[in-house]
C-alpha cells in the first residue's frame, strides 16, 4: 500500500472517488448497449447536476455550519451566464466540449463573484436569520435575472435590464445576423444542448477533487473549526468571516458551474425554474444524504432525482408518497427510540460510523 | 394625492392579511424555535374548508369561517403531534426537512380531494361602504381585515401576557427544560400553541382568499413566505413585531409595484428585509440575545 | 435564537443514509405493482393500437390546462379510433416544467409512444420540440404552445393553436375595427413567453394602427393574486378599455378586482381566456361583455356532439386546450392515413413521412378549418366572441 493512502481519511477519499468512477464506468456501458430506458438516459446529465449542487451545498450547510435557502441562485447565475457564453461562442469556438468547458468555467466565476458580493452582508448574520437572508438572496436574484435581455450579434454581446417590464428583444438593436439568447422573464429559450454526461461526470469528479481536499486541508480544519464553536475558534486567532466566506465562495462557483452544466442541457429555460423550492430540493439531498457526508449527497441527489420519475405509475400520488417518505425518513433516523430500535435489529458496525466520521 | 392614498390603502389591507399570517409563524416560532414552513399550507385548507361550507352546503359565511377554525386547529394539532412531536430531541434541520414534508403533502392532498383547477372564491364579507371611503379604494373586505388584525394582535398580547397558558407559553420559550421544572407541561404548550396558529391560519386563509379570490393548492406558499420574512423583519418572536413586519411589507410592496416596478416588487420587498437585519440584526422589535462564552 | 443551525449535529451517521435509501427503494417497489391509472383510449387493449402520447401539468398552478389537453386527447383517441386504425393514448405529467417534461417524453419513449400531442406550457414545449427533433425523432404536435420558437428549425414540430405573434396582430386589427375610440391598457403576464409574445406583436400593431395605448401593466406567476395596484395605476391613466392576453385564472382575479373598485371596464382576451365561465365559485355576470378572441367556443352548434361527450367523460365544459388538443388527434390520423403509414410504423419513419402529410391535409376539426404551412404553423381563422347571458356568441 502506498504511504499516502495509509491515512485513513485519504483512504476514504479514494474509495469515493474510485465509486464514482466505477458507477460512471457502469452506467455508460449500459447506456452503449441499451440496456436503460429512455427516460434515465435523458437524465444522466441533471443528475450529475444535481449531484455537483448537492455537493456544493454540503460544504457550506454541512462542512461550514450556515444554513443557505438559496442556492439555487448561485446555480441560475451560473446557468445564464454560461447559456450566454456557450450561445455568442458559437461561431468562435465550434468545438462542444471546449465550448462547454468555457461555459462552465464563465458559470463558475461569475456565480463565485455573485457570492462573494452576496456573502458580505450575509456572512455577518448567523443562524435563522442568515438563512433568511439567503431565501431573500435567491429570491432577489430569480427576480434581476427575470429583468435581463441578452442577444448576441457579430458586434458583440448587448443587454438590457428591463425595469419597466416594457422592453423587448427589438430593443437590443441587433443586427440581421444577431439573436437574442435570454429574452426577460420567457427565459432562455433554443438553446443548443451541448451538456454531456461525460463532462457532467468529469464536472462531479472536480466538485468531489476541490470539496474533499478543501475539508482535509488547513483552511478546511479551520472551517469546521468555526461551525463546531465560532467563540473557541475566534480565540485562537481565526478569523470567522474569512472562513465562512471561502466555504460559501468555493461552494457559490461549484454551484455556477452546475447551473452551466445544467442549463446548457435544456433548449429551454426560465429563470422561475432556480425558486424557493429548488433550493429546497437540494437543501433535502443534503440533509437526507447526511451533513458533512459527500457520499451521502451523491446518493440521495441520485435517487431522489429519478425517484419521482420512477413514481410516476403512480400517477397523481406520487408527490404524495414522496411526501409521506420524506416525513417517514426524517423521523425514522431522528427519533432516539426508532433507532435504538433500528440499533437493537441491525447487527453493530461500528468500523462503518467511524468511517463517515472521517468524512466530515 | 388621491392615487397615493389608494395605493397606501391596498397595501395596508395586503399588509393586514401578511400580519395575521406573520402573528401565526411568530407565535410557533416563539415557543417551539421551529420554522413551520407548512403554515402557508394551513391557510390554504382553511380557505378550501370556508369554500365549500358555503358553496357547496350554503351556510352562511360566519359558519364557514368557523368551520375552518375547528378543521384548521385540528389539522394543527394533529400535525405537531404526528410528524413534530417525535423530533423533538433531534437537529433543527430535520424538524425542518419534515415542516417541507408536511407543505407537500398538504399541498398534494388538497389536489387530489379539490383538485387542481382553481377556484374563484366568493369574497365572505359584502356590505356597503361608505362613499367617501370608496373614493380611496377601501373595500368591504379591507375594512374586515384590518379590524381583524388589531382584535387578533390585542387578543394575543393579553392572552400571553395576563392568562396562565400564555405566562406558560412565554416560559416555555424563554426556557423549556426550566418551564418543565416548574410544572410547565411543555409538551402540551406545544400542542396549545400549534392549535392557536392553526387557528389564525384559517382565519388569514379566509381574508386572504376574499383578498386575491384564486384558491388552489399552491395559494399559501408565497404569501407564507412573505408572511415570514415579515415576522423576522419585525423581531421573530414578538408579536407586536410581526404585526407592524407585515403592515409594512404589504405597504412596501404596494408602493414597489406602483412607483418602482411590478416586476421587482419583490426583490425590493426582500432588499430591505435584508437591510433591516444588517442594521438591526434581531428585527425591529426582536430582542438581541448576545452570544454566552 | 440559532435555533435551525445551533445544535449541528455534525454527522448524521451512514445508516440515516441507508434507512432513506432503503424507505424509497420500497416505494418504488410498491410503485411497480400498481398498475398504470393514466392509460386510456380505444377499446384495443390487446396492444395493437397506434400510440399517441398527451404532455401536460397535471399537478401544480396551471394543472387545469394540462387536464384539458390530456381529457382532449383522450376523447379524441376514442372517437377517432376505427377497426382498422385503433388508437391508444398516455397521459404524462409535466408540472409545466421544461425539466420534468422532457423526462415525460422519455418516459413516453420508453412506452412506444408512436406520435406526441403535446406538452402543453410553451417553456416545456420548446425543450421537448428540441428532444423530439434529435434522433431518434418522434413526431410532435403542440395543441396550445404558441411561441414561434417551439417550431422554429424543427422538421416533425407542428403546433395545432395560433402562434402568439400571429395573434396579437389579429387582436390589434380587430380592436381597431371595433373599438377605433377606446384607451387602451395592456394588460400581460411578463414571465410567461404566451402572454409576453401577444404582447410584444399587438404594442407594434398598435402602434402601426394608430391605437391609443395609454399604459401597460405586467404581473407574473408568483404575484398573479391580486391585480388592485396595476388597476389603480390604468384607471388613473385613464384607460377604457383592457387588453389582456392572460390564462383565464388571473382574468377571473382581474375582472374581480375592477368589479370591487367599482372600475367600469371594457376587455377583451385572447384564446387563453376561454374557460372563465367554467371557473367554480366565479361570478359569471361579472364576464358579460367580456370579448374573447379564440378559435372555439362550446356554445355553437357544430361542436355539440363533442362538447356533450366531453361533460359526460369529465363533467366539465370544454375549452380552447380541450379542442384544439382533440383537433391534434384528428389531424394525426388523418396524416398517418395520407402518408399510407401502418399502425405499427416506426417512431422515426412517422416523424420523417408525417410532416409532409400534415402540410398537404385539411382538417375540418372544432377550432375551424385548419391547414399547415411547412414551418409547422397552423393556419386557421380568428373568431371574436362576446359572453351575453353567460354564452359565447359571435360579436
Amino acid at each position: 500500500m502506498p504511504q499516502f493512502l495509509k491515512n485513513k481519511k485519504t483512504r476514504h477519499d479514494f474509495v469515493t472517488y474510485g465509486l464514482v468512477i466505477l458507477a460512471f464506468i457502469v452506467v455508460s456501458f449500459m447506456q452503449a448497449n441499451h440496456m436503460i430506458p429512455r427516460m434515465i438516459a435523458g437524465q444522466l446529465v441533471p443528475i450529475c447536476a444535481y449531484i455537483v449542487m448537492a455537493i456544493s451545498l454540503n460544504l457550506v450547510v454541512g462542512v461550514a455550519g450556515d444554513l443557505s435557502l438559496g442556492h439555487a441562485g448561485f446555480m441560475s447565475v451560473g446557468a445564464y451566464t454560461g447559456i450566454v457564453a456557450a450561445m455568442s461562442l458559437a461561431e468562435a469556438v465550434p468545438n462542444d466540449g471546449i465550448r462547454l468547458v468555457i461555459a462552465l468555467l464563465v458559470g463558475a466565476a461569475s456565480a463565485a463573484l455573485a457570492g462573494f458580493i452576496i456573502g458580505i452582508p450575509v456572512l455577518r448574520l448567523s443562524g435563522d436569520y442568515l438563512a433568511i437572508v439567503t431565501l431573500a438572496f435567491g429570491e432577489i436574484i430569480k427576480e434581476v435575472v427575470t429583468c435581463l435581455i441578452v442577444g448576441v450579434d457579430e458586434r458583440g454581446i448587448h443587454a438590457l435590464f428591463n425595469l419597466t417590464g416594457k422592453l423587448t428583444v427589438d430593443d437590443l438593436g441587433l443586427t440581421e445576423t444577431g439573436f437574442a439568447i435570454i429574452k426577460g422573464a420567457q427565459g432562455a429559450a433554443g438553446t443548443e444542448t451541448i451538456s454531456s454526461f461525460f463532462a457532467g461526470f468529469l464536472l462531479v469528479m472536480v466538485a468531489l477533487v476541490v470539496v474533499l481536499n478543501l475539508v482535509r486541508s488547513r483552511t478546511g480544519r479551520a472551517i469546521l473549526a468555526v461551525r463546531d464553536n465560532r467563540i473557541a475558534a475566534e480565540s485562537v486567532g481565526i478569523s470567522t468571516t474569512k472562513y465562512r466566506m471561502i466555504a460559501f465562495v468555493v461552494s457559490a462557483a461549484l454551484a455556477g458551474a452546475a447551473g452551466a452544466l445544467f442549463g446548457n442541457s435544456f433548449s429551454q429555460l426560465s429563470a422561475t425554474k432556480f425558486d424557493f423550492n429548488m433550493s429546497i430540493l437540494i437543501l433535502v439531498f443534503v440533509v437526507l444524504g447526511g451533513l458533512g457526508n459527500m457520499r451521502g449527497s451523491i446518493v440521495a441527489a441520485a435517487v431522489l432525482t429519478i425517484l419521482p420519475e420512477a413514481l410516476r405509475q403512480f400517477s397523481d400520488y406520487r408527490m404524495l408518497v414522496y411526501a409521506i417518505v420524506l416525513i417517514i425518513v426524517m423521523i425514522a433516523t431522528n427519533n432516539d427510540t426508532l433507532k435504538n430500535l433500528i440499533s437493537r435489529v441491525l447487527p453493530k458496525r461500528t468500523s462503518l460510523e467511524e468511517e463517515v466520521r472521517a468524512d466530515a | 394625492m388621491t392615487v397615493f392614498l389608494q395605493y397606501l390603502v391596498n397595501g395596508l389591507s395586503m399588509g393586514s392579511v401578511y400580519a395575521i399570517i406573520a402573528l401565526g409563524y411568530t407565535m410557533v416560532y416563539g415557543i417551539a424555535k421551529m420554522l413551520n414552513f407548512a403554515h402557508g399550507d394551513v391557510i390554504m385548507i382553511g380557505a378550501y374548508i370556508s369554500f365549500c361550507v358555503t358553496s357547496y352546503l350554503g351556510l352562511p359565511a360566519v359558519v364557514s369561517v368557523l368551520a375552518a377554525v375547528v378543521v384548521c386547529t385540528v389539522l394543527g394539532i394533529l400535525i405537531e403531534r404526528l410528524a413534530y412531536k417525535p423530533l423533538r430531541q433531534a437537529g433543527p434541520l430535520a424538524v425542518l426537512i419534515t415542516a417541507i414534508g408536511v407543505s407537500y403533502f398538504l399541498q398534494n392532498a388538497a389536489q387530489l380531494i379539490w383538485g387542481a383547477t382553481p377556484k374563484n372564491f366568493t369574497s365572505i364579507v359584502s356590505f356597503q361602504v361608505p362613499a367617501f371611503l370608496k373614493a380611496y379604494n377601501v373595500s368591504a373586505v379591507s375594512l374586515v381585515t384590518v379590524v381583524a388584525c388589531l382584535v387578533i394582535m390585542a387578543a394575543l398580547m393579553w392572552f400571553t401576557g395576563k392568562t396562565k397558558m400564555g405566562k406558560a407559553m412565554r416560559a416555555c420559550s424563554e426556557d423549556k427544560a426550566a418551564a418543565q421544572l416548574m410544572g410547565i407541561n411543555v409538551n402540551r404548550t406545544i400542542s396549545m400553541t400549534f392549535a392557536i396558529g392553526s387557528a389564525l391560519a384559517a382565519i388569514a386563509g379566509v381574508l386572504l382568499c376574499s383578498y386575491s379570490p384564486v384558491l388552489q393548492p399552491t395559494t399559501g406558499s408565497m404569501p407564507g413566505i412573505k408572511a415570514f420574512t415579515a415576522a423576522v423583519f419585525g423581531g421573530i418572536g414578538s408579536i407586536p413585531g410581526a404585526f407592524v413586519g407585515g403592515i409594512l411589507l404589504g405597504i412596501i410592496e404596494a408602493m414597489a409595484q406602483a412607483y418602482i416596478s411590478t416586476s421587482l416588487a419583490n426583490s425590493i420587498v426582500f432588499a430591505v428585509l435584508i437591510v433591516v437585519l444588517l442594521v438591526k440584526p434581531a428585527g425591529l422589535f426582536g430582542k438581541y440575545v448576545p452570544e454566552k462564552v | 435564537m440559532s435555533s435551525l443551525t445551533g445544535t449541528f449535529n455534525p454527522v448524521m451517521n451512514r445508516r440515516s443514509v441507508i434507512a432513506g435509501v432503503a424507505g424509497l427503494g420500497a416505494t418504488s417497489i410498491l410503485a411497480g405493482c400498481s398498475d398504470s391509472a393514466s392509460e386510456g383510449g380505444s377499446g384495443a387493449s390487446d396492444g395493437a393500437a397506434f400510440k399517441i402520447g398527451a404532455i401536460g401539468p397535471l399537478t401544480g398552478a396551471a394543472a387545469s390546462y394540462g387536464n384539458s389537453v390530456c381529457n382532449g386527447v383522450e376523447l379524441g383517441c376514442k372517437d377517432f379510433s376505427t377497426d382498422e386504425f385503433p388508437l391508444t393514448s398516455k397521459a404524462e405529467d409535466d408540472v409545466a416544467d421544461g425539466e420534468k417534461s422532457v423526462n415525460a417524453f422519455n418516459s413516453l419513449a420508453d412506452w412506444g409512444m408512436q406520435a406526441l400531442v403535446g406538452p402543453t406550457t410553451t417553456g416545456a414545449s420548446i425543450a421537448v420540440a428540441e428532444v423530439a427533433n434529435s434522433d431518434p425523432k418522434v413526431f410532435m404536435m403542440t395543441p396550445s404552445a404558441s411561441s414561434p420558437d417551439v417550431t422554429a428549425n424543427k422538421t416533425c414540430v407542428f403546433q395545432a393553436c395560433f402562434n402568439d405573434p400571429n395573434q396579437g396582430e389579429n387582436a390589434a386589427v380587430k380592436l381597431a375595427e371595433m373599438f377605433p375610440d377606446e384607451k387602451f391598457v395592456v394588460f400581460y403576464n411578463s414571465g410567461d413567453p404566451y402572454s409576453a409574445g401577444i404582447r410584444d406583436a399587438f404594442v407594434a400593431k398598435a402602434a402601426e394602427l394608430k391605437l391609443e395605448v395609454v399604459d401597460e401593466e405586467s404581473f407574473k406567476d408568483d404575484s398573479q393574486t391580486s391585480f388592485t395596484n396595476q388597476l389603480t395605476k390604468a384607471k388613473d391613466a385613464g384607460a377604457t378599455m383592457i387588453f389582456a392576453p392572460i390564462y383565464y385564472t388571473p382574468a377571473s382575479v382581474l375582472l374581480t378586482n375592477a368589479n370591487e373598485m367599482g372600475y367600469e371596464v371594457k376587455m377583451m382576451g385572447c384564446d387563453g381566456m376561454d374557460g372563465i365561465l367554467g371557473v367554480e365559485g366565479f361570478d359569471t355576470s361579472l364576464a358579460e361583455g367580456l370579448f374573447l378572441m379564440t378559435p372555439f367556443s362550446a356554445d355553437e352548434e357544430k361542436n355539440a356532439d363533442f362538447v356533450n361527450a366531453y361533460k359526460a367523460a369529465y363533467d366539465e365544459v370544454p375549452d380552447q386546450f380541450a379542442a384544439d388538443a382533440y383537433d391534434a388527434v384528428h389531424a394525426i390520423v388523418m396524416a398517418m392515413q395520407e402518408a399510407g403509414l401502418a399502425i405499427d410504423a416506426d417512431p422515426a419513419e412517422i416523424a420523417e413521412k408525417l410532416p409532409a402529410a400534415v402540410t398537404s391535409i385539411k382538417v375540418e376539426g372544432l377550432t375551424g378549418t385548419l391547414t399547415w404551412n411547412d414551418k409547422g404553423e397552423v393556419e386557421k381563422d380568428p373568431m371574436v366572441y362576446v359572453i351575453q347571458d353567460g354564452k359565447y356568441v359571435a360579436a
